[in-house]
């Protein structure tokens, strides 16, 4: 048996119209990118949202596997009974979720309606491949978006790394990495160091701390070809210079690219421990956590296992500081993952409820509150509950909101960013053992500029 | 009745019964042909189209001839990785081909539990090869792992293993070796056991020493089998990927990147598809080359 609606407009549609118009007209008059949905409260719209819009539909999705997901994944019950979605959540590790995710959305047929999208390495391939959808239609509309949802809240760096260069905003703000200095307070206490500010004391340092004959090093950082490139990319910015500008420009030989390296050649083939050309951020955690390495450079979200006493041999020990500055400026490299709807998806309406509640300020604060990664939210940051809760120490925050206050993203934003990742990172592990900077920096953007003219011309 | 009958249907009449014998067989054949063509055919003319396209996952695909192929012979390293997966290769098939025939041999002679020293000497052979990698990536490790402490005890310095680029290859052949020498162990006894006693019980009567026996009869008699060995062990190791991969990725750099590994980054990290498909098509053609030409040696060696 079916009904059949009958032509014209019902009560219920009245009253919606008008709230949207209400909407509407307060997003013409405000000044913010988003009044709409910042202004909108319960009270304004009272009837047009409703959690349980999508009862009953079941979704899937893939997460790669981190201590956010593992969150996400431990309050999913809470999900499902506020909206009634049954959620099917995948989790693998990262490398091997965005091989899936790249083969499943080229198939034209993923197996999976919600989804991440890392950044700093996806951005530029998805955006052209428009696998994800265009959520700005779902963000402005009263009956998708929650009242309290409250986009405005993202900083206006995550909305930025959020929106493609087209307009299209096809994530939204999951995680933001900054990269920081960690440092053994103990390791520097006992041989009178201070917690170096620039690029020469971060040096000066890791030459006075180095101990080998103890069994202490001191610097570590990744050596790993393609994960190291970020190291090499974020020292540059002490330069204030990028690899690729934005007109798509390459800038690796200059002379910020071969101080940048030549400073990464020093610190890791001096004093890092003996095989650190094979060195990922999990070996160096080990090295760091084991109390043989003085300084570790890389991204914020290692508190939790550094103060965790069945992990780490420095709990208590650990000092989180800014990534010093360099010569010419200071800046913290950045990366981020954000949430979005497959394109393909059956379902974007029940997928978009989601990635919305797995960005709400409540997750967001307990990824804070867990030490598991920063938020584009600037509210979560002052929010009393996260701060009550935390598991890490308040000098972790604190580096964090400074890290935002000078956050840029560290890898350039195009689509070759593995292969550029993977060619310079060999260029750079190859300096590690002895090879001469600048002419590793030459061969690899020989190497590296025909595929990058390449994905710019097509 | 049966006159009339053959009359009726004459000898055009015969080749119609044979071609509905046939159409029978192609019955019975037909569910083998669509699944073979479906999952072997199929992706291989795939394979060889893809390989003839300029084709970037999220780009459109355009054609281009033999270009990928020709940009394969000029590209460094590829060549580097070609002649790392040699010399990986025959690291890898030369020391389980030695230490297992030896091993077969020693597990030949009756001795005490034998039966249990075989069974845990194959334990290796029986392990999950990425479950194996990392326990041997924990080993390497040069601060941490227990084979530096190792060499400590007796007074050797520290190795860097697969954290070096002029150590990676060995260490990783200690791996493959440690892993593959009981499958040629398991195949040389098998060898040996079908062996005649006759030859053997002869030499012993005519003075002949172990190791002449050895040399002279045992081995001649039991080399087909070590050849079997061989091939199985070529194809494996040239196609070795898991363990490389779950240790080194293919570094330190590209020290230990193997064809297998150069093909993964290609199809899997950068999205390729035409230039890793060439890559594909080449590296099959360099197995199936080494395949060939193995078993045509294995063929003259037979003495049976």
């Amino acid at each position: 048996m079916s009904i059949r609606r009958r032509p014209g407009y019902s009560r219920r549609d009245v009253i919606r119209a008008g709230a949207a118009a209400i909407a509407a007209s307060s997003a013409v008059a405000g000044s913010s990118r988003w009044p709409a949905l910042a202004q909108s409260t319960p009270e304004a719209t009272p009837s047009n949202f409703n959690w349980k819009k999508y009862e009953g539909e079941t979704i899937d999705v893939l997460l790669s596997l981190s201590p956010r997901s593992d969150i996400l994944t431990k309050y999913q019950p809470e999900f499902e009974e506020l909206t009634g979605i049954k959620v099917n959540a995948d989790v693998v590790p990262e490398q091997q979720q965005r091989q899936k995710q790249v083969i499943e959305f080229t198939s034209g047929n993923p197996s999976f309606d919600v989804t991440e999208e890392s950044w700093h390495v996806q951005k530029g391939l998805f955006g052209q491949g428009k696998f994800l959808l265009d959520l700005r239609d779902f963000l402005n509309d009263p009956e998708m978006t929650s009242p309290d949802y409250d986009f405005a809240d993202f900083s206006a760096a995550a909305v930025a790394f959020a929106t493609q260069p087209d307009g299209r905003i096809d994530t939204l703000p999951y995680n933001i990495d900054y990269w920081i200095l960690y440092w053994n307070k103990e390791l520097f206490d006992q041989k009178g160091v201070a917690f170096p500010k620039t690029f020469d004391e971060m040096l000066e340092a890791a030459k006075t701390l180095n101990d080998p004959a103890n069994g202490v090093y001191g610097f570590v950082a990744r050596g790993l070809k393609n994960a190291n490139t970020p190291v090499w990319t974020s020292f540059m910015q002490g330069w204030d210079a990028k690899p690729v500008d934005d007109q798509g420009q390459l800038h690796t030989t200059e002379e910020p690219a071969v101080a940048a390296a030549t400073l990464y050649q020093s610190l890791l083939a001096n004093y890092a421990p003996p095989g650190v050309n094979g060195f990922n951020w999990n070996e160096c955690q080990t090295t760091f956590g084991q109390g043989t390495a003085a300084m570790w450079f890389d991204g914020i979200g290692f508190a939790t296992p550094l103060e965790d006493p069945s992990k780490s041999k420095v709990v208590g020990k650990v000092g989180y500081g800014l990534q010093p500055a360099g010569p010419v400026a200071q800046h913290s490299g950045t990366f981020g993952d954000g949430m979005g709807v497959s394109a393909q998806s059956s379902k974007p309406g029940p997928a978009y409820f989601y990635c919305q509640w797995a960005t709400n300020k409540q997750n967001q604060a307990r990824n804070l509150a867990a030490g598991a990664g920063a938020s584009g939210r600037v509210s979560v940051y002052s929010d009393p509950a996260a701060l009550e809760n935390l598991t890490v120490p308040q000098e972790w925050v604190d580096t964090l909101i400074a890290s935002g206050k000078i956050g840029l993203p560290s890898l350039p934003q195009i689509i070759p960013v593995t292969e550029f990742r993977d060619i310079f990172g060999i260029a750079l592990t190859n300096m590690i053992s002895g090879a001469d900077p600048k002419q590793e920096l030459e061969s690899a953007t020989e190497q590296f500029r025909p595929i990058l003219e390449k994905s710019l011309g097509s | 009745m049966v006159n009339a009958r053959e009359a009726a249907v004459g000898s055009g009449g015969r080749a119609r019964a044979s071609y509905r014998r046939r159409d029978k067989y192609v019955r019975f054949i037909l569910p083998a042909v669509l699944v073979i063509s479906a999952v072997i055919i199929f992706p291989w003319l795939f394979t060889l189209f893809m390989s003839l396209h300029d084709w970037q996952v999220a780009s459109p695909r355009v054609f281009v001839g033999l270009d990928n192929y020709l940009n394969l012979v000029g590209d460094t390293r590829f060549r580097a990785a070609v002649g790392r997966t040699l010399i990986y290769a025959a690291l890898a098939v030369a020391l389980p081909t030695v230490i297992g025939t030896i091993a077969a041999v020693l597990f030949h002679r009756d001795f005490p539990l034998r039966g249990l020293l075989r069974s845990i000497y194959i334990l290796p052979m029986v392990a999950t090869p990425v479950a194996i990698a990392l326990v041997w990536t924990m080993m390497f490790h040069p601060q941490l792992g227990v084979l530096n402490y190792l060499l400590s005890l007796v007074g050797l310095p520290p190795s860097l293993w697969v954290y070096s680029p002029q150590t990676v290859i060995p260490s990783l052949v200690l791996v493959e070796t440690w892993q593959w020498t009981p499958l040629v162990m398991l195949i040389v006894l098998g060898g040996l056991s079908a062996l005649p006693t006759e030859p053997l019980e002869s030499a012993a009567i005519d003075g002949a020493n172990s190791w002449q026996v050895f040399r002279d009869i045992t081995l001649p008699m039991v080399l087909p089998f070590i050849m079997v060995a061989v091939v199985l062990r070529t194809i494996d190791a040239l196609k070795a990927f898991d363990t490389i991969f779950t240790i080194t990725q293919g570094g330190p750099g590209t020290a230990s990147e193997t064809i297998n590994i150069y093909l993964y980054l290609q199809a899997f990290s950068f999205f390729r598809i035409g230039h890793a498909s060439a890559v594909v098509v080449v590296f099959f053609v360099i197995i199936v080359a080494f395949s060939l030409t193995l078993l045509g040696v294995r063929q003259r060696m037979q003495w049976a």
